[in-house]
């Protein structure tokens, strides 16, 4: 959507024009205003915007701010489409985040591999210049695409040093991050959010969603639906309801995941009715993530698409903290055992490098691959009774359903 | 206030340092790296645990104050 056709859908971007006529007092409303529409990060973390804009505004020193739009999580493809259909939503967020932070800087980060993206991007905010939209230039980073460099404070040392790796913290980026000033992190689709609730008020955007998980979100759905792809869903719709909304099942499904590579597989009876909230998600010992939700057929493996995945995980660690190099390949190898050779006792071997590697590294990689390889044994038990006592299930000869960057793209 | 051991995993190269001082505190997992005791240090051990902090070669071993 170009900038015309964005204007005259959505209006202009609610900011007192030009830099000088900004004021704190309705900085700190526009704070005031999201943090009363209940808005919570859509980047996985799910934590309150609002919160997060009232530190930043408040620690010492002029601030900086981060879209964060390098989608490392390989099934996961909103925030891509989203920068590409809407660019100037979250154009219009990052400058409104900003306002309300009192930043001098704004950053749009986006995968280096994207050179189209980045480059319509870089098209869309020449666009906003020429015709003076934005308070202070947008600049687009290219990151490398290493799955833990879109983690927030490998962004920001990318941005420090060239240096596409996670930091050890504290300082935590909102104190100090970019430039060692504080700096507000976002997800590019709560951004986005940002930019609707500046205009139509924090009462509108909770007329969507649920009290404790008020709005919608995007969410990429895979898997055996008839129409895998990205929605817009009302937060706190029950899973089976969204898979409905891409075509509901074409086949039947034993397990779901939910929340991406980071979140955890759940059985597909008790994921139907489970309300697609952080809390909700939580309490079953599943997550929310970034919004991706998997349906895996009864003729997969799930062993063996976990397998896959924690393999792919395990080489795309930062390579900086020991429990890491070390669990994660070794957790990988304990799985392959399981999933592919049936080898009696490999199971506990899991269980065992979950433990030694959950909470040992800088950042939470190796929590959410734990969190992942721990819920794979719990929804398919009766597959890893089944595969130490007679072998590999026919479900491994099956295509992969869990998407990696390499496969052929499926949609 | 009170302390906990914490250890800055991208800094720590598993010299074992700590786990050798600090025994009742701090084992090492099947690589050769700490593993953190979750719990907060009474003073004898606390006094203990400051000279872990010191002698660690790569200081990345920290006293957290929470």
């Amino acid at each position: 959507m170009g900038l015309l056709e964005h204007e005259r859908l959505h209006g202009p971007l609610p900011l007192p024009a030009g830099r000088n006529r900004v004021s704190r007092v309705s900085a700190a409303r526009l704070v005031d205003l999201i943090e009363r529409s209940g808005l919570t990060g859509r980047g996985g973390a799910g934590f309150p915007t609002g919160r997060k804009l009232r530190s930043v505004a408040a620690a010492k020193g002029r601030s900086v701010v981060v879209a964060n739009g390098a989608e490392g999580e390989p099934a996961s493809a909103k925030d891509k489409l989203l920068l590409a259909k809407s660019p100037h939503l979250v154009l219009d967020g990052i400058s409104l985040a900003a306002y309300a932070v009192g930043a001098d800087r704004a950053f749009l980060a986006v995968h280096d591999q994207e050179t189209r993206l980045r480059r319509s991007l870089k098209a869309a905010i020449k666009n906003r210049n020429s015709a003076g939209t934005d308070p202070i230039p947008i600049e687009v980073v290219a990151i490398p695409s290493l799955y833990v460099s879109s983690e927030q404070s490998a962004v920001v040392h990318f941005l420090n040093e060239g240096i596409a790796l996670p930091t050890f913290s504290p300082p935590r980026t909102h104190e100090r991050g970019f430039d060692n000033r504080p700096t507000l992190v976002n997800n590019v689709e709560t951004l986005a959010h940002v930019a609707l609730i500046a205009r139509h008020g924090d009462r509108w955007f909770r007329s969507a969603g649920v009290p404790d998980a008020p709005g919608t979100m995007l969410v990429t759905v895979r898997g055996v639906v008839a129409r895998p792809g990205v929605y817009e869903i009302e937060a706190g719709a029950p899973i089976g309801a969204v898979l409905m909304s891409a075509g509901g099942l074409v086949e039947r499904s034993q397990a779901i995941l939910t929340g991406g590579y980071f979140g955890a597989w759940l059985p597909a009876d008790v994921a139907w009715d489970l309300p697609l909230t952080h809390r909700d998600t939580r309490s079953v010992g599943g997550a929310l993530g970034a919004g991706v939700i998997v349906a895996l057929p009864e003729m997969s493996c799930g062993l063996a698409e976990t397998a896959r995945v924690v393999r792919y995980l395990a080489a795309e660690g930062a390579g900086q903290c020991g429990p890491c190099v070390f669990g994660l390949p070794a957790l990988a190898d304990a799985l392959a055992d399981l999933a592919y050779q049936g080898r009696a006792g490999a199971a506990r071997q899991v269980e065992l490098l979950t433990d030694l590697v959950d909470g040992r590294g800088a950042c939470k990689h190796p929590d959410g691959v734990a969190h992942l390889a721990r819920s794979a044994l719990d929804t398919f038990y009766l597959d890893v009774a089944r595969h130490e006592q007679r072998g590999p299930c026919y479900g491994i000869h099956r295509q992969p359903m869990l998407p990696l960057p390499g496969d052929m793209a499926e949609w | 206030m009170s302390e906990t051991l914490r250890v800055n995993p991208i800094a720590c190269t598993g010299h074992g340092v700590c786990a050798e001082l600090l025994p009742e505190l701090i084992r090492l997992d099947p690589w050769g790296y700490p593993i953190m005791p979750p719990a907060e240090l009474d003073d004898d051990l606390l006094k203990l645990a400051r000279k872990a902090v010191a002698a660690c070669p790569v200081l990345a071993l920290t006293l957290q104050k929470r």
